[in-house]
């Protein structure tokens, strides 16, 4: 099992490199000018010249991917010009627009994006999973009928309209909740997860019309196995079929697929970040692309692509706990 | 066990069970009336779809809320299944009677250990701490059976092997001690030496316990070793009963004599002997291996094996689950490629060749598989399936085509005009006649048959027996036939090669392997096939006891 890991992360770590460079390809052959736009609307041509000095934008490509791989490895020192600054390793460059470093910029969002994901990841399994079930249970009936049409309505609207009417409901016309701003956890608990509330909703219901179906169709595959069968036949009573041999095979996949689930929204859940206002990775992405920001959109794509990789290895770690005959290799 | 005069432990009268199959009902068992006494043994014997598992099922009530369509009576210790409540009907089952089902369909559940899987069960009926529970789990283990019990019965199932699951299986019905075990083919899937273990043990255990038994099975060899009366089925009703030895040695219904002389036995009439086999050799394997995998983990599953098979003669290949048999079959015809040794095709070496090079060659390889379910691709009709090979080998002319499959259909006894067909329109038996229509459609010289009728009932397996014996004499095939059934490949083979672990460790004409087995191991497979003789069955069972002991 060892092996196993060492194997995957050795492979994540090829991932990431590929990634890297795919980010640098798309970045130079897209349109714009970064120095332009960093140095402000009213620079003549001699400045905006000196600041892509300063940026670096005038070497090749392949060194200024290689100064890339040498900040993230050991380190480098930049020049603003005026002084010298020292980033360490692992450093993601220093934002052309801000002259922040990238690493330091997405430490500091990554709170807000990992509340937003874990938050949302126990609405989808409560919410989505409990709806599952309770549809598997009662196929047939008028409950499983009106669950899959809100499943089906779930699955069909949009986050951000979800989020919207959300918003409209509980906070304009019922007013039970102002309207969220985010406050970080180590501020004040207690904000934090009121004003968090209408966001993991959104995004918790969003992704729970998902996870209702795979669990329904999971729970009922697992009710026509023919260990069942067996259980029924010694007098098992009906719940206990259900809570101890279905859901136990239907759980498996639940789990592997929100262990990807979540580490894709790590990347940041754009949609949801935007509507609420709240200062994740995925709003930091948008404005990198939008400010052709390049070290932050690479920061931001290297942190997302670390996510998915592990979340990969993770959810097949849990897999294998689970079902046991699975063996990693 | 007080044996109660007024009552029987199961009474079962005019029961009729129907289902609805796409609107359809369809009627599984027709008024059907029995009865079982305390410690006695009665096996339900017929074919697929004769109704016996469905009566099986009706004595633990497993068809109410199914919507099935359940009249007439069941009595089951005194419970009335139809009209029990929730309470009684969990007491009824497992606590009064007990189903032990056939495992290899996964009856136990793959997430637990098995042990907890047998307490959970008995603690529904004994009650007691969870700890009492998991003791008795691994004392009914111990029981049947099971080495180092304590230990194993933290495995889950899949760390068990095919006997061992139907072992636990037996050991959860034991744990609640019930009046009534009713065994729904218990040993269908497991090999004759794996088969004659458990029915020993059904037999050691009934004798301790005097629990009853309610044998459900298409094999009316395993019949005879188990029970004291027989039911023969057919179409949801009953053919004949009465005591094993009246029914299987006099049987007055011509449906059961029929039943009874398509079943292949070790005593019945050979084939003609076919002359002995001169000149080359149409195919011929010598010291032919294959491993799998790399390392430390290599398996080697053929293991040098060396074989000739002559025009016009069938080589029968025998031997257990894991023997290598499948491997060997697939490296005859290519399907696989060995790892070493030669292979010999018509005097040329085509075990090296390369796909390129082979090509001429395949047509006349040719290979009929054991699943008729799912070696047709279900999504095609029959007749493009067996015009495959024909297109393979590099027919265009599509009138042509059209007439020889026909012709093949007509030549396997089937309609022609089902050309257009789908497989799930068929049945078994027809869709194996489709299988080996397949294999002859090039036109081959060499057919292997791996299992080609372990999945059918006795009856079609005698008329796909009879049909490929036809086909090898009109066509002068040579024909291996690998089979686990040492009475199938007695009935159809010329000669024998006995197969286990990876090596042939006898060879020989059918009456030098079957007349005077050399190898100790032939020795105990033959000691294992089940008897139609009840009283020969019991012999045999004293000399399975004795070759277990040496």
């Amino acid at each position: 099992m060892t092996r196993y890991v060492l194997k995957r992360l050795a492979g994540a770590a090829l991932v990431l490199l590929a990634l890297s460079v795919l980010v640098y390809a798309l970045f130079y052959l897209a349109p714009g000018d970064p120095a332009r736009l960093a140095c402000g609307e009213r620079c003549n041509p001699q400045q905006v010249a000196q600041v892509r000095e300063q940026l670096g934008l005038n070497e090749s490509v392949l060194a200024q991917y290689l100064h890339f791989l040498q900040g993230v490895f050991a380190g480098r020192d930049y020049s603003t010009g005026t002084a010298v600054v020292h980033c360490d390793a692992p450093c993601l460059g220093l934002s052309y627009q801000s002259d922040r470093e990238v690493t330091r910029l997405v430490l500091e969002r990554l709170p807000a994006t990992a509340s937003l994901a874990l938050g949302a990841l126990v609405v989808w399994l409560v919410v989505g999973v409990g709806t599952g079930l309770l549809s598997a249970l009662r196929r047939g009936g008028p409950t499983e009928r009106i669950l899959t049409v809100l499943t089906l309505a779930g699955t069909g609207t949009p986050v951000f309209i979800l989020g919207l009417l959300l918003l409209m409901v509980v906070c304009a016309h019922l007013q039970w909740l102002p309207f969220p701003s985010y406050v970080p956890l180590g501020e004040d608990p207690e904000q934090w997860a009121w004003n968090m509330l209408l966001p993991w909703l959104t995004l918790g219901f969003f992704e729970s019309a998902k996870y209702a179906r795979l669990t329904r169709s999971s729970t009922l595959e697992t009710l026509a196995e023919d260990h069942i069968r067996t259980f029924r036949a010694y007098g098992v009573g009906e719940r206990a079929v259900v809570t101890r041999h279905a859901l136990r095979g239907a759980v498996p996949p639940v789990i592997a697929i929100s262990a990807v689930d979540l580490g894709s929204m790590f990347g940041g859940a754009v949609l949801t970040e935007s509507l609420f206002g709240i200062p994740g990775l995925g709003k930091t992405l948008i404005d990198g692309v939008r400010e052709i920001d390049l070290p932050v959109v690479v920061g931001v794509v290297m942190v997302m692509g670390v996510a998915v990789v592990l979340a990969g290895v993770v959810a097949d770690l849990l897999y294998a706990a689970a079902d046991r005959r699975v063996v990693l290799t | 066990m007080t044996p109660r005069s007024e009552e029987h432990l199961v009474e079962v009268r005019d029961l009729t069970v129907e289902f609805d199959r796409e609107g359809d009902p369809v009627r599984a068992v027709d008024g059907l009336s029995l009865r079982l006494g305390e410690g006695r043994a009665l096996a339900l014997v017929g074919e697929s779809g004769s109704g016996k598992s469905t009566v099986a099922g009706a004595l633990l009530g497993l068809h109410r809320g199914t919507g099935a369509r359940v009249t007439g009576s069941v009595r089951v210790g005194g419970i009335d299944v139809a009209a029990a409540g929730p309470g009684e009907l969990r007491r009824l089952r497992g606590g009064v009677a007990a189903m032990v089902f056939q495992d290899p369909l996964s009856a136990l559940d793959p997430y637990y250990a098995v042990g907890d899987q047998i307490a959970e069960v008995h603690r529904i009926h004994a009650g007691g701490s969870r700890r009492d529970a998991r003791a008795r789990a691994v004392e009914v283990l111990d029981r049947v059976g099971i080495p180092d019990a304590a230990r194993r019965s933290r495995s889950r199932p899949h760390e068990f092997s095919g006997g061992m699951r139907q072992r636990a299986l037996l050991a959860m019905a034991l744990a609640c001690e019930p009046r009534l075990i009713v065994a729904d083919e218990p040993t269908t899937a497991l090999d004759v030496t794996v088969q004659a273990q458990i029915l020993d043990l059904l037999h050691e255990l009934r004798r301790e316990t005097g629990t009853a038994l309610l044998l459900v099975t298409h094999d009316v060899g395993v019949a005879a070793e188990s029970v004291d009366e027989v039911l023969v089925m057919r179409g949801g009703r009953e053919v004949e009963r009465g005591p094993v030895a009246r029914v299987l040695g006099a049987p007055s219904e011509p449906y059961t004599r029929r039943l009874l002389g398509a079943v292949p036995r070790l005593d019945g009439p050979l084939r003609p002997a076919a002359p002995a086999p001169k000149g080359e050799p149409l195919l011929e394997a010598v010291d032919l291996r294959r491993e799998f995998g790399r390392g430390k983990r290599t398996v080697t599953a053929v293991d040098g094996v060396s074989l000739t098979v002559h025009a016009g003669e069938t080589l029968g290949v025998v031997g257990e689950s894991g023997s290598g048999k499948t491997t060997l079959g697939r490296m005859l015809v290519r399907l696989l490629d060995p790892t070493g040794g030669r292979l010999r095709y018509g005097g040329t070496e085509i075990g090296t060749l390369s796909e390129r090079e082979l090509r001429p060659h395949r047509r006349e390889l040719q290979m009929v598989f054991q699943d008729p379910v799912s070696s047709l691709n279900p999504r095609r009709s029959v007749g493009e399936s067996i015009a495959d090979p024909l297109r393979a080998a590099g027919q265009r002319d599509e009138t042509r085509i059209r007439a020889r499959v026909r012709e093949l259909l007509d030549r396997v006894g089937l309609e022609p005009d089902r050309y257009t067909a789908y497989p799930h329109e068929f049945s078994g038996g027809q869709r194996q006649r489709v299988g080996i229509a397949r294999a002859l459609a090039a036109g081959p010289r060499v057919v292997v048959c791996d299992e080609p009728v372990s999945a059918l009932d006795v009856t079609t397996q005698a008329q796909v027996t009879a049909l490929l014996a036809d086909l090898q004499a009109e066509l002068g095939l040579g024909l291996v036939f690998i089979a686990h059934d040492l009475a199938v490949v007695r009935q159809v083979s010329d000669r024998v090669a006995v197969m286990h672990g990876g090596r042939i460790v006898e060879q020989g004409t059918v009456e030098e392997v079957y007349g005077a087995p050399q190898d100790p191991y032939t020795r105990r497979l033959l000691a294992a096939v089940p008897s139609l003789d009840p009283v020969l069955a019991a012999e045999r069972r004293g000399r399975r006891q004795e070759l277990a002991v040496a």
